[in-house]
């Protein structure tokens, strides 16, 4: 958004399912900040970054109020997905039409009328940080794995969108470098809200949002105090990860790590 | 009486869509439903047992369903008025891409699915062109490159009408559709309703249930694989 820029995001409370209002006072989102949401299936996760997405006004299931700079933001924002500062990527979310990923890219760089022909290479570029399945332009979109397909779009969101604001439901899976996406995600500025059942990107996070029975339970500012585990868990994944590669390779894991003679 | 006519290919969303405007809606307004299918269709049981509102549903049969639409609205329109109803949704079919249920003194809505390919949109000119607003459900799967692209060729086939994406099961950004359902004006007089868009010409033989094929078989107005233009052959 060139002409109108965005400090904060104010998320009001609203009401959980059975009614009862919520207890936080408001939730504001500025640039860098990283926020992640955990809680029971079906407690609302999914329902809270909605609210964000559409620029809830009290008319969606949860009542919540999301405001820009402190104000309800102009129709043309909430309305036109070209101007939407924000960008919600879901598990679910695909390319289905049938293009290779160089015209993919092409047709959003066009229908944003960017004129600098780099973008796409540069797309490609950092998906490729993103997943360990290397992406080429040549590729068909259809055929590209869940991993490859969200990183695409998460460095999409990123280069060619330039969306200031980036939801993430529940994006993580074998295929993503998670820390690399969170890392150029901080090194952009971006405001990140992400729903997460993954222990390393929850604590990732500078906040951390506990959700149950459709209400904001929580939110934790863990202010460091989870530095200490979060290198243990981040230890501990990336042995699972890597196990998870040598089984995918076929390999049989033996003891001292190296193939059964 | 508000009458509210939407149109939109087969599983395009339109009882999604239907069902989120009872959902908000019904607290404020008595509103009536009604369904027009070829051969099946369960949305009246559907939303009676649901939101406990009047419904109905007539079978085209071997007539076009939009045509069929048109012969009923003015008696679903006594129906509802009769009920004390102040919304009537009339559900339409949507497999005629040619015929446009749309009419004057009502609120047209087109419901779309951007599932169904970005240049879906340029298939549906009459449908979309005369419609006042345009729905486009199921944008929570497509990427964001596709919902930008999709909105444009929307605009493409009609620059005017009013766009409104939505993930139709969680009822997202519908809220441009209540304003403008709240801020349409009621019927003014029934008997001077008539459809916005000239119906096509469309009238043969086959219409009528004659099964052969080739235009030898038939009258009305046919078409020739090498004929640029109609052709009209009396019976
Ligand atoms: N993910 C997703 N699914 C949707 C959306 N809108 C509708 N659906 C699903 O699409 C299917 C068809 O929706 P309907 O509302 O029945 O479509 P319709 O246009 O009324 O269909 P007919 O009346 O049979 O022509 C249903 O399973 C809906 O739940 C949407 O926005 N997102
Ligand atoms: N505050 C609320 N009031 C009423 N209904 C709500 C509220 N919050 C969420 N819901 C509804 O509860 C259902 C489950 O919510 P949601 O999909 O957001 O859960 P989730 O935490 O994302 O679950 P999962 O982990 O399975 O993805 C949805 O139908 C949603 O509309
Ligand atoms: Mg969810
Ligand atoms: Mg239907
Ligand atoms: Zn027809
Ligand atoms: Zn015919």
């Amino acid at each position: 958004m060139e002409h109108f820029a965005i400090t904060t995001i104010t998320i009001l409370p609203g009401r959980a399912k059975d009614g009862r209002s919520e207890s936080f006072k408001e939730i504001a989102l500025r640039a860098g900040d990283m926020i992640s949401i955990v809680g029971p299936t079906g407690s609302g996760k999914t329902a809270f970054i909605n609210d964000i997405e559409v620029f809830a006004s009290g008319d969606t299931v949860t009542g919540r109020t999301v405001l820009v700079n402190g104000e309800v933001p102009p129709d043309e924002m909430v309305r036109d997905p070209a101007k939407k500062p924000i960008a919600l990527i879901t598990q679910n979310t695909k390319c289905l039409a049938d293009l290779t990923v160089l015209e993919f890219l092409e047709m959003h760089v066009k229908a944003r009328r960017i004129a600098d022909n780099s973008r796409m290479a540069e797309t490609i570029r950092l998906a490729n940080e993103f997943t360990g399945e290397k992406i080429a332009g040549t590729m068909r979109m259809t055929s590209l794995s869940g991993g490859q397909t969200r990183s695409l779009l998460i460095a999409d969101a990123i280069t060619v969108s330039s969306a200031p604001i980036i939801l993430l439901d529940e994006v993580e899976s074998g295929g993503i470098f998670k820390e690399n996406v969170i890392s150029s995600l901080k090194k952009n500025n971006k405001a990140v809200i992400f729903v997460t059942h993954d222990p390393v990107l929850a604590l990732l996070s500078d906040r951390r949002i506990v959700m149950r029975n459709g209400a904001v339970e929580k939110i934790l500012e863990p202010n460091g105090c989870e530095t200490k585990i979060l290198g243990q868990i981040s230890g501990m994944d990336r042995v699972l990860s890597d196990m998870r590669e040598r089984i995918r390779a076929g390999e049989l894991l033996t003891d001292n790590g190296g193939p059964v003679p | 009486m508000k009458l509210l006519i939407f149109a939109g290919p087969p599983s395009a969303g339109k009882t999604a869509v239907v069902r989120q405007i009872l959902r908000q809606l019904a607290g404020e307004s008595f509103i009536a439903f009604l369904k027009i299918d070829v051969v099946r269709a369960f949305e009246d049981e559907e939303l009676k047992k649901e939101f406990e509102i009047p419904t109905r549903k007539v079978y085209s049969g071997d007539v076009c369903p939009d045509h069929t639409g048109i012969l009923v609205l003015r008696d679903a329109i006594a129906w509802a008025e009769d009920l004390g109803a102040g919304i009537l949704i009339v559900e339409s079919a949507g497999l005629c891409l040619r015929c446009t249920p749309y009419t004057t003194q009502s609120l047209g809505i087109v419901v779309l699915s951007a599932v169904g390919g970005t240049n879906s949109p340029l298939k549906m000119t009459p449908m979309i062109a005369l419609a006042d607003i345009a729905v486009v459900t199921k944008v929570d799967l497509i990427s964001q490159a596709e919902k930008e692209v999709f909105r444009e060729r929307v605009r493409e086939v009609a620059p005017r009408v009013d766009i409104i994406e939505t993930n139709a099961v969680h009822g997202t950004g519908l809220r441009y559709l209540l304003k403008a359902i709240r801020n349409m004006p009621e019927i003014l007089c029934a008997d001077d309703i008539v459809l916005k868009g000239m119906p096509p010409l469309a009238v043969c033989t086959i219409c009528a249930g004659k099964k052969e094929i080739g235009w030898q078989h038939h009258f009305g107005i046919l078409k020739t694989l090498d004929g640029a233009d109609d052709l009209y052959r009396g019976e």
